[in-house]
């Protein structure tokens, strides 16, 4: 196959690039640049952006002999991540723009634009498993090395992007191996630290960046209840589930301390409460997506009225690195649901909910609506 | 073995320049010193000089040497701008460049706006890239350090009229930069004739070596050093590169002998690209001035391609081209010259730009014309990077 490698200038997509050609295939390394100013040299793997970033890439494309070539997706990165990013934080909404990344830059923009020159598939180095059913239908797993397993930020992709993704790494026992085996080739990059921030943000400062982005105004913080515990510097400043940083200055009745349970960017108002508030008995989505075979094709659900879905037992996973909690889900109303059977802690709408069954992603859905697993003394959550 | 069509980025050495350098490099002696191994050094590297002085119209004493033609622009620009601007006083604050010049001359006027105080102008430039001569009139004045312009536009080719030029600012007292780097071995040169105060070269553009480069400076100017510590030169401390000199001085020799002819075959087969490009992909549209352009360039725009798709393309079947407009990390961006040519970001991205040279053949240009109509097609699949696309989604 002709495979085109994306290659970050870090150590796994690089071992990824020189796996693809030792199976065989026809490789070229590209790296996205995403920003059209690659500021200064930094130290460390950012992920993207810098100039040494793609250095680092072209080396390793240099030393595995295929040919190297930096392709400019800035503007559709500043659209569809950077913008994105910030009118999501602006609506109130937590997004994870690795997603949207590989939702709509790596695995649509690229991968689109691999096809059309003449490629079969992009290779990246995620730590995820492709395989094949009896019936030829692609199947996104989880990696050998749940430790490192990245199958949540590829929940996105559908049946049409599978068939043309390739990620090698996807069943190798752990990091340090993949490691050894750069050294082994001679990457310089073999010890570069992996990358872990948001690479549009490098120095990690989250809040601080949205602040330069969205603006801030002084706001009301208020119990469940609807009363006035306090003020607050912007609303964008806090997600669901924080504790720190609410300065109301004199404790709650019961003495708990509060966490923010809510957010709401067009009044500007934080809705505090008790930790058991933020236990969620159920999350749920009109955008969502099977990653391949659904829930009804896959033999575990049937078609109800009105293109519903039946139930389905399954496991839902609400962060890249949070445990799975066993679930039940359904498709109604356009809406996938699904309810967990202990409590969720700490959702924040525009987070993405992925659905396993067993290793096997069956499909996500980015959470609009949460339903409390503890009722509101008065007012309805959410 | 790929057909290299990409002679503007930097154009291959001949044997007889590769032979003299290779001599060169094996003898020692610093061109400064004193004993006869010096001295040596010091006569190849002052015939050296005297070939590029003769290769460009101007006298050895008028030459120094630099580490190539950036280097060169910014000691032109910005050792005109400081010598007309003693400290403290600042009678010049204002530097006019034409809109399109290379990112040297850019970038050497923006550093002089930010450490210097200096206030620059653009002068526009039309759609064929020429100067406007009634803005360059009205922009001129006794408040101007100095004005720099390319002789020949390095993307599109377009020879500026620069006889007008020149003219016009010596009128006005204005001293002139000129940016020679992509002309230099393309059409005659006559440093005296047109005479400005300064002119950049460089040697790896002609088939010398990389890191080897020229300023002209005139008799009757003045250049304040970017570097100092030793004076070997007018305009230039350090050690001098004597065994580069000398390819250099080679290369001069080769690439400006009988120039007019050279000009002339090469325009020929830069013809027979641009004929058969137009004839392969009707909807290709030739960029630069069509007539008064340097010999060796083709420069076209794909309407829905984008540069790098099509260069991706044409690489992998073998052959070396260029979009135009490297940049840093290799990022290919729309052009600044074809966006001041008045072309719209989408249509800038879709350049593509075939320089010949000494080396090349007319097999060699028509393989290119046959393998293009296919990497057309497929950039144009691939589309523009700004557009909406959701697999399948």
């Amino acid at each position: 196959m002709r495979v085109l490698a994306a290659m970050s200038g870090g150590v796994d997509s690089a071992v990824a690039a020189a796996r693809a050609v030792d199976a065989g295939h026809d490789v070229v390394g590209v790296h996205l640049a995403l920003s059209r100013m690659p500021g200064t040299l930094r130290t460390g793997s950012r992920g993207c952006c810098t100039i040494e970033d793609s250095m680092d890439a072209q080396r390793a494309a240099n030393i595995i002999g295929i040919p190297y070539y930096v392709w400019d997706f800035s503007e559709r990165f500043k659209q569809d991540v950077v913008d994105d990013f910030i009118a999501e934080y602006s609506a109130g909404r937590t997004p994870n723009p690795c997603m949207r990344c590989n939702e709509r830059i790596k695995f649509a923009a690229l991968l689109e634009k691999a096809l059309a020159l003449g490629f079969d598939a992009v290779a990246t180095g995620h730590y995820a498993d492709i395989r094949t059913d009896e019936a030829g239908n692609k199947e996104l797993h989880r990696a050998a090395t749940w430790a490192k397993d990245q199958s949540y930020v590829l929940g996105v992709l559908n049946t049409q992007q599978l068939a043309h993704s390739m990620f090698p790494l996807g069943s190798t026992p752990s990091k340090a191996e993949v490691r050894a085996e750069a050294a082994a080739r001679g990457f310089s990059v073999a010890n570069k630290p992996d990358s872990h921030d948001i690479c549009f943000i490098p120095d990690g400062d989250t809040r601080g960046w949205l602040k330069d982005k969205v603006g801030a105004e002084q706001g009301q913080i208020l119990d469940r209840s609807g009363a006035v515990l306090g003020t607050h510097e912007g609303a964008h400043a806090f997600t669901v589930g924080q504790r720190k940083g609410l300065s109301i200055g004199y404790p709650a009745d019961d003495g708990k301390p509060r966490f923010v349970l809510e957010v709401q960017p067009k009044t500007n108002t934080v809705v505090v409460g008790p930790k058991e508030a933020l236990d969620l008995a159920e999350v749920a989505g009109f955008s969502y997506s099977w990653a391949g075979l659904g829930p009804v094709e896959s033999g575990i659900a049937s078609y109800g009225a009105d293109d519903s879905i039946t139930e389905f037992a399954c496991e839902v996973q609400i962060r890249a690195h949070a445990d799975p909690v066993a679930a039940i889900a359904f498709v109604a109303g356009g809406e996938l649901v699904i309810r967990p059977t202990t409590p969720l802690n700490g959702v924040a709408p525009g987070q993405t909910a992925v659905v396993y069954v067993g290793t096997r992603v069956l499909g996500q859905c980015t959470i609009a609506r949460t339903v409390s697993a503890v009722p509101a003394p008065t007012a309805q959550l959410v | 073995m790929a057909i290299y069509l990409d002679h503007a980025a930097t154009s291959p050495m001949t044997r007889e320049v590769l032979e003299a350098y290779t001599a060169a490099l094996t003898l020692v002696g610093n061109p400064s010193s004193i004993h006869s191994q010096g001295q040596n050094s010091k006569r190849m590297l002052e015939e050296a000089r005297e070939q590029v002085a003769v290769s460009l119209g101007a006298d050895a004493v008028e030459v120094t040497f630099t580490s190539g033609g950036t280097e060169s622009i910014n000691l032109g620009i910005k050792g005109l701008y400081w010598a007309q601007n003693p400290a403290p006083v600042h009678p010049r604050p204002r530097v006019l460049i034409a809109a399109g010049e290379h990112h040297a001359t850019i970038d050497a006027a923006e550093w002089l706006a930010r450490y210097e105080g200096a206030i620059v102008e653009e002068v526009a430039i039309d759609e064929f890239g020429r100067i406007d001569l009634v803005a360059l009139e009205a922009a001129l004045g006794d408040d101007v350090a100095v004005l720099s312009i390319l002789l020949a536009n390095n993307e599109v080719g377009t020879i500026q009229p620069i006889a007008d030029v020149a003219a016009l600012a010596a009128s006005r007292g204005v001293p002139v930069h000129l940016d020679a780097v992509a002309a230099y071995g393309y059409l005659p040169i006559d440093f005296h004739a047109l005479g400005v105060a300064a002119l950049s070269v460089s040697a790896h553009k002609i088939g010398g070596p990389v890191g080897v480069g020229a300023l002209l400076i005139a008799r009757s100017a003045t250049i304040v050093p970017l570097i100092h510590g030793g004076n070997q030169q007018r305009g230039r401390s350090g050690t001098q590169d004597a065994a580069g000199a000398v390819a250099f001085g080679v290369a001069a020799r080769e690439a400006t002998t009988n120039i007019q002819a050279r000009a002339t075959a090469l325009a020929m087969l830069r013809d027979r690209l641009i004929d058969g490009v137009q004839a392969a992909v009707p909807t290709a549209i030739l960029r630069g001035d069509p007539v008064q352009r340097l010999s060796g360039n083709a420069h076209f725009t794909f309407p829905g391609c984008e540069g790098d798709s099509l260069l991706f393309l044409l690489d992998v079947a073998g052959f070396s081209v260029s979009t135009g407009s490297a940049c840093q990390a290799g990022v290919p961006e729309a052009s600044h010259v074809l966006l001041a040519m008045g072309l719209s970001e989408a249509d800038a991205r879709g350049a593509l730009r075939m320089t010949v040279g000494h080396e090349t053949t007319e097999a060699e240009v028509d393989a290119f014309v046959a393998a293009l109509p296919a990497a057309v097609s497929g950039a144009s699949r691939a589309g523009l990077s700004d557009r909406v696309v959701g697999m399948g989604v």
